[in-house]
């Protein structure tokens, strides 16, 4: 049984890794200028034509339960410049317990102003539709807690959720600051659950604002490093902060010359309804003739 | 196959038809346009700049380094668009002409800034703004085109 667990974790890895070599054998790629944040979103969206494909993983300590470790592959394409759409595909793996494919997300982002204001913000639509397994935390809303994480996948993967979840993204960037605050509404179209709301901040910065005349790993500027803060704010029924869980983490990215993204996140709960402790790192690529070879296919451009 | 597995065939092809269309149908919009028509459109966008953005002075300007840090820039987040040597392409218009090297370093920076949305050109305040100085110091280096392409 051990082995086949251990086969299964192996399979999940290897068919990411098939993607990003897949892509990368398929387009060419360009450096990426990505925000380190792993839940926040800020009011950049992914280049016209790019695609960036990313792998994110979450080690969750869990109390009267087993530990975890959830991942998702995320495949980000920008469709103009306006619009970013994106598929998420997630699974996790329950310590002591199995390995299992979660559920799929389907997001998608839309600018709403032309230009740069004092405030930018950005409109977020997912649908998604995971089991009750789903333990990827890349938000939290309503009154989820540590304990709703406790059960086995056996009996937790038989609840399927479908959820609409929006979201109004406000961002900001100012003398290399980027702020960024994040309100969530999510309604689970199964049952009659109420609308649920959560809330994401964060703050971030390069080390370094201005950019060496030589390209280079270890330059201060291609390294950016904050904070983020996210949690649950009650339904429609109980508002507020109580009985929900609440993080603070710290994030740091590596944006390297040869065109990956890695990134690092150890996160803390801050209440007894929280895991104690979220260790998240991810790594990304960006493909930037992703939208030029499929429109050469069809006879456009390439 | 099971309703879920149904669901996930189709969302998933739903997602991908939609990011598949996008670029066809622009694809097929640029067929339809000459290039000129659209490269003058970005154009225009030098002569929104508000007054205050125009007399902005580029503070890297005797900065050694600006334009060999702006030509890195220019090649990793440029250049798939405008082409390696900014004489651009079917996706964006030639740096080279005219009206881009006439342009104050305030006009360029302020579009760098704000992108040209609606045109294609994503916002690129993401990167801070001595780099973005640093990208109009490269510009501003690169030679006049002998003819404009207006």
């Amino acid at each position: 049984m051990k082995m086949l667990k251990w086969f299964c974790s192996l399979y999940a890895t290897r068919l990411h890794l098939a993607w990003l070599f897949l892509a990368a054998t398929l387009v060419s790629s360009a450096q990426a200028q990505e925000s380190p944040y792993i839940v926040t979103y800020d009011h950049y969206l992914e280049e016209p034509g790019s695609l960036e494909v990313e792998y994110f993983s979450t080690f969750g300590t869990q109390r009267q339960g087993n530990d975890f470790h959830a991942f998702w592959a995320e495949f980000e394409y920008g469709a103009t410049a306006w619009w970013t759409t994106e598929l998420y595909l997630d699974g996790q793996t329950t310590f002591n317990d199995c390995t299992i494919f979660t559920g799929f997300r389907w997001e998608n982002r839309f600018r709403l102003l032309q230009r740069e204001h004092f405030i930018n913000p950005v409109l977020y639509i997912e649908y998604e539709q995971t089991s009750g397994a789903d333990k990827i935390l890349k938000e939290v809303e309503g009154h989820d807690v540590e304990s709703d994480y406790a059960i086995p996948n056996a009996i937790a993967r038989k609840q399927h959720d479908h959820e609409l979840e929006s979201k109004l993204l406000l961002s900001k960037t100012f003398k290399g600051w980027n702020i960024a605050e994040n309100s969530i509404a999510t309604k689970n179209l199964t049952g009659g659950n109420p609308w649920e709301f959560g809330y994401a901040l964060g703050a971030s910065r390069p080390l370094a604002l201005k950019a060496s005349a030589h390209r280079c790993s270890f330059c201060r500027e291609n390294f950016i490093a904050g904070g983020e803060m996210y949690g649950g704010l009650g339904d429609r029924y109980a508002f507020g902060l109580h009985d929900s869980s609440h993080y603070v983490a710290a994030v740091a990215a590596w944006n390297l010359p040869s065109d990956w993204t890695l990134r690092l996140s150890p996160g803390f709960g801050l209440n007894d309804n929280s895991h104690c402790f979220l260790l998240r790192w991810g790594v990304s690529r960006e493909f930037s003739g992703f939208g030029d070879m499929i429109a050469g296919l069809f006879g456009g451009h390439q | 196959m099971t309703s879920t597995g149904t669901s996930i065939v189709i969302v998933i092809s739903a997602a991908w038809a939609f990011a598949v269309a996008a670029p066809i149908v622009a694809a097929q919009k640029e067929k339809a346009s000459p290039s000129w028509t659209k490269d003058n459109l970005v154009y225009a966008e030098l002569t929104k700049a508000p007054k205050k953005a125009v007399v902005r002075r580029n503070p890297l300007e005797n900065d050694r380094d600006a334009v060999a840090a702006g030509a890195n820039l220019f090649d990793q987040h440029c250049s798939e668009c405008h082409g390696e040597m900014a004489e651009g392409t079917h996706k964006a218009p030639s740096l080279l002409a005219d009206l881009v090297q006439q342009a104050t370093p305030g006009t360029l920076f302020w579009v760098l800034t704000n992108g040209v949305v609606r045109r294609g050109m994503p916002v690129w305040s993401k990167l801070p703004e001595p780099q973005r100085w640093q990208l109009v110091s490269y510009l501003k280096s690169l030679a006049p085109a002998e003819k404009s392409p207006q």
